[in-house]
């Protein structure tokens, strides 16, 4: 097996047992980036010298004979839209292309005290909007399934370079379906943890109240660990919860017996590629085969989940983006005789057209005579959206649905229909509204494409999340297939 | 003009002297180096969050009790959009629909000595802007910004239009800021601008209980502006209303050098704020435990100090008012007073000999070097007969410039009174004998010539000779 | 209906700029997004409180400590103009 396509944890056993050493890991990735990142295009910015300077540094740890933490090492990609110190972080804008970072995420920071390899910055739909990385002010993410479609996004960068062995693990952000969508898309693992699980300190904001930050890995195991790292209360992050720290790896058991799983009713009617309705189906008969108990279940106001999010998310985006005005940081249109003609050229030219609708669609329906109408009537759905996953997590510990409705599309296939490439997300948009945690997770394939099914739990439910999406893994082995990129690379 | 009734609010944004600023680590202190006083927080760098500073919520909780206002059981913070280069993140984090306290008043006085009551609508926490410096050059002009006041906490207080005139909008503004002060959570100093005021105002026939137009003057940076400027725009809108004209709604500046307000030209910008509520932030839950703390905590108000002193010490009413007009002068005088507890008489030093030197010198009493003590005993020493009430003003001096004790004073210069008639009456004597013509005078009946004398008497003693002594020796000699 | 003169308002408000052709084509895209938002209004949710937030956190406060200030140079180490340690701007109108 290839070094850059084993998990973190195998990599940390052969670590442990000096088999391999931190530095040839991070060069075989480095390889791995340079014969298949042109083809993919995961990276906006990559910091191969820092990496191997950081993976120098865990061998000499390790040689001293410390005991290394268990991402020790890792090379890790880093979405774009996470503050890292000394390195730019542009959002995929032009209007941060320069933004370098005086200080490091949270997420960031925990990574680092665990002296995992951060090896560069992945691509994103610009300031996350978007479902198919297209939107990013640089260039178009490719699937490593097949480079004629789209990693869905906006983590697409994480998850293409999770499953094309340019990054052992990623992290991702989730506002509507983002490290989900992608993860599915793209045949890798992506888990959105329960709103303020993950301290959002140094996540640049698209929509505050829905953002969560999460790891992008290749099975369960990977995910309990990044989870173990970057999770737990912050005092820098208001929204943070607070709780003693949880080992999730105590969830990796295979083991569903009495687990009552809810099949949404609502998810698997809607307009739905046949394919993916089958693989749903066919998880669920794995799951019940395992000893879960499966039965169907409503949430009915399911259909109103998207309107509803597409004037939450744009009004709080419209507000978290004001402050990219030419002055402090970042892009400024040059030449202007006054300061609003700047900021107004700024913007203009700073932001892509997604982000600009999303800024006037926020705008108006924060705007005076609409907000009632609008973003107040979108909070109230909003209520009854999480009303229906209480009522269901009453009778069920999980909830499984598609996490997308068809697999990969071509590249161009919806950007110029907004509302079509907003359709992408319609199966995990609610799951943001409610704040829970949900996982999409490697289901089966349609035509050589990756299914994503997604496993929704109560909130701070995430061991149950890992315990149902581990006993999966362990009974398929959808997660082992790689895509049949070509490049070489070190193997052993 | 007698037609005509103002109807004025007042806007007054106060600065509070915590630490570290209301949603980060950064210091709050006046002045510093541009943007030295910052951080990722502050600076509103993209992914920065906000964290409420608890001492903010105290303080506000604190004024608004002083300020006879409900507190909010439940409040919230909002964005307030508009752009702005001294706003950071473009939006401010304010506090809208609700607010941390509402419904008080305050009772306050004017000149004439009548007392009356403002309602005070609403006191709000946010957070102040940075500071731009406009550097002109025609069409090179450009502007800096210094993001050091950015996110200092700022309490905002809204009175009712309950306010009738010029005078009276500046007797509300100083009873506000005595109050204030008493809490202790803002110094409360407009030529630093930690005490902002805007003003509302309108003009109506007297007798209507209709609003006019209003107008917001701005750029009020004293209370002599705050004044001068509601009498300007008082009499403008008269003028205009009187004149059969409408007052446009807009926001004027006070012109200080010239006396006028001018129409601030109403920029292109619309004007929608979008508030909503901050999902970077979390509700505040007020507990009634919480409040009964604070409101135990608060110190004894102006008013309630000022009736106390003319109940309990028999001051008049103008003493009570002077010596309660800053905290620090009240506590001095009652720390005076337990010492020597003669009210009346301290409250002349205070307000006299020491308010004079204090004044003269331009320091506050409470860096003062005469200590309420020091005060206490020299005035014992008055009491004592050690020396007269003229020599004390002499020490008194001595005390603030050098912060020594009386007594130390009093033997370092040899100024301990001469109240032994064998040591004065060769003094008496000699004076006698050197004028004879009010000697003469006196033995005629004209008796004003005796205070020639003890002058005489003084003069030669250098003020040490007890008076009494010296007219009674006087007496004695020229009655023989 | 979402009419071009709002999306001109609109555009104020948000800061941007926009030509002729964005316009239009906000208006369009905008009113279309909007037309689809309206199927909210098949909900009665008079009786229904909105959610701003989904956790039940409240009174998360910091202690009124002064922290580290950012080092001179990485304050305006990102800005696009400065002078004297202030960041620059063009004139206010």
């Amino acid at each position: 097996m290839d070094l850059y396509y084993l998990p973190a944890h195998e990599l940390h056993r052969l670590l442990v047992r000096r088999e391999v050493s931190a530095v040839e890991i991070c060069r075989a990735v480095f390889e791995r980036i340079a014969a298949v990142e042109e083809t993919v295009r995961s990276y906006l910015t990559l910091d191969r010298d820092g990496a191997l300077a950081r993976a120098a540094a865990v061998d000499r740890e390790l040689r001293a004979g410390g005991e290394l933490a268990p991402l020790a090492g890792i090379p890790f990609g880093i979405k774009d839209n996470i503050c890292t110190r000394g390195l730019v972080t542009t959002c995929a804008s032009k209007m941060l292309h320069n933004f370098v970072p005086p200080y490091d995420a949270t997420v960031v920071e925990r990574l680092n005290a665990q002296k995992a390899v951060l090896i560069g910055k992945t691509n994103m739909d610009e300031f996350a909007m978007g479902s198919s990385t297209e939107h990013s002010a640089y260039f178009a993410t490719r699937n490593p399934w097949d480079p004629n479609r789209v990693p869905g996004g906006s983590s697409g960068g994480s998850a293409a370079a999770v499953a094309a062995g340019t990054a052992i693990c990623a992290l991702g952000s989730d506002t509507g379906g983002s490290i989900r969508q992608p993860a599915a898309l793209c045949g890798v693992v992506g888990m959105k943890p329960t709103y303020g699980l993950v301290s959002r300190y140094g996540l640049v904001a698209f929509a505050s109240s829905l953002d969560q930050i999460g790891p992008i890995t290749r099975d369960f195991t990977d995910c309990a660990l990044v989870l173990n790292a970057i999770s737990g209360h912050d005092a820098r992050d208001s929204t943070s919860a607070p709780g003693e720290a949880v080992d999730y790896t105590s969830f990796l058991v295979d083991d569903v017996r009495g687990l009552r799983i809810g099949l949404p009713r609502e998810y698997l009617d809607s307009g739905l590629d046949e394919g993916v309705r089958q693989i749903v189906k066919e998880a669920a008969a794995v799951l019940e085969a395992r000893g879960a108990c499966l039965e169907e279940v409503t949430l009915p106001h399911t259909a109103y989940a998207l309107p509803a999010y597409y004037l939450i998310a744009p009004a709080e985006a419209s507000s978290n983006l004001a402050r990219y005005d030419g002055v402090r940081y970042g892009y400024r249109m040059p030449d202007q005789d006054n300061v609003i003609d700047m900021t107004r050229a700024t913007r203009r030219r700073g932001f892509g057209a997604e982000v600009k609708r999303r800024i006037m669609l926020g705008t108006y329906a924060l705007s005076a005579g609409y907000y009632d109408a609008y973003y107040l009537k979108a909070l109230r759905v909003r209520t009854l959206i999480r009303r229906d996953f209480e009522q269901a997590f009453e009778k069920f510990d999980l909830l499984l649905a598609p996490t997308t409705p068809e697999p990969a599309f071509p590249i161009g296939d919806k950007t110029e229909d907004p509302i079509k490439m907003y359709l992408s997300d319609v199966f995990t948009l609610a799951v943001n509204l409610a704040g829970l945690p949900a996982v999409s997770l490697p289901g089966g394939f349609l035509n050589g494409l990756p299914v994503g099914i997604q496993l929704i739990g109560k909130p701070f439910a995430e061991g149950t999340l890992l315990r149902a999406g581990y006993t999966f893994q362990q009974s398929t082995d959808h997660h082992r297939r790689r895509p049949p990129l070509g490049g070489g690379g070190v193997s052993r | 003009m007698r037609d005509y009734e103002a109807v004025i609010g007042l806007e007054v944004h106060v600065e509070l002297k915590t630490a570290s600023k209301i949603f980060c680590h950064s210091s709050t202190a006046f002045g510093g180096t541009q943007n030295t006083h910052v951080c990722p927080v502050c600076l509103g760098l993209p992914g920065t969050l906000p964290v409420l500073n608890r001492q903010v919520v105290e303080y506000g909780i604190k004024v608004a009790l002083a300020l006879n206002c409900e507190v909010a059981r439940f409040c919230k913070f909002d964005r307030k959009h508009y752009f702005y280069p001294d706003l950071p993140k473009n939006y401010q984090i304010s506090q809208y629909d609700l607010p941390l306290s509402y419904d008080g008043y305050l009772d306050y006085q004017t000149d004439d000595g009548r007392t009356h009551r403002c309602g005070i609508v609403r006191v709000h926490m946010e957070e102040d802007a940075g500071k731009l410096i406009h550097r002109e050059g025609g069409k090179g002009s450009y502007a800096l910004v210094d993001y050091n006041r950015t996110g200092v906490p700022l309490l905002e207080i809204v009175s009712a239009p309950d306010i009738r005139s010029a005078q009276a909008a500046r007797a509300y503004l100083s009873e506000l800021k005595t109050v204030i002060q008493y809490t202790g959570v803002s110094d409360c100093k407009m030529e630093e601008g930690s005490l902002r005021c805007d003003a509302n105002v309108s003009v109506r026939p007297r007798g209507s209980d209709v609003l006019g137009t209003k107008t917001e003057i701005k750029n009020l940076n004293s209370f002599r502006a705050v004044e001068k400027a509601l009498e300007f725009e008082i009499a403008r809108q008269i003028e205009v209303c009187a004149a059969g004209g409408r007052v446009v709604p807009e926001t004027r500046s006070w012109d200080e050098e010239k006396g006028i307000t001018v129409s601030m030209r109403s920029k292109e910008e619309a004007h929608d704020y979008r508030y909503f509520p901050d999902p970077d932030l979390v509700p505040l839950v007020i507990s009634p435990s919480w409040i009964e703390r604070v409101r135990r905590e608060l110190p004894e108000l102006p008013a309630a100090r000022r009736r106390r002193y003319q109940d309990e010490f028999g001051l008049s009413e103008y003493d009570a008012r002077v010596l309660t007009a800053a905290r620090e002068t009240a506590d001095y005088f009652e720390e005076c007073v337990r010492q020597y507890p003669h009210p009346k008489v301290v409250a002349n030093w205070v307000m006299g000999d020491l308010a004079r030197l204090l004044n003269a010198a331009q320091v506050e009493i409470g860096e003062c070097r005469v200590r309420p003590g020091g005060l206490a005993a020299l005035l014992r020493l008055i009491d004592d007969g050690t020396i007269s009430g003229k020599i004390a003003k002499g020490v008194l001096e001595e005390m603030f410039a050098t912060g020594k004790e009386p007594q130390a004073v009093v033997a370092e210069k040899g100024l301990v009174q001469i109240t032994d008639p064998k040591v004065l009456a060769p003094v008496v004597d000699r004076v006698l004998a050197a004028n004879p013509g009010p000697v003469a005078d006196y033995r005629q009946g004209k008796s004003k010539a005796l205070g020639f004398l003890v002058g005489q008497v003084m003069k030669e003693t250098r003020g040490k000779a007890n008076p009494g002594l010296v007219n009674a020796l006087l007496k004695e000699k020229l009655d023989q | 209906m979402l009419t071009k003169d709002q999306v001109e308002h609109v555009a104020l408000l948000a800061r941007l700029a926009l030509d002729e052709e964005e316009k239009e084509r906000y208006t369009t895209q905008l009113a279309k997004i909007l037309e689809y938002a309206a199927i909210l209004n098949e909900l009665d949710t008079a009786d229904v409180p909105p959610t701003a937030h989904v956790l039940s956190l409240q009174n998360v406060f910091r202690e009124d400590h002064v922290g580290p200030h950012l080092p001179p140079d990485a304050v305006v180490g990102n800005a696009p103009d400065k002078e004297d340690g202030f960041f620059k701007v063009p004139r206010i109108i």
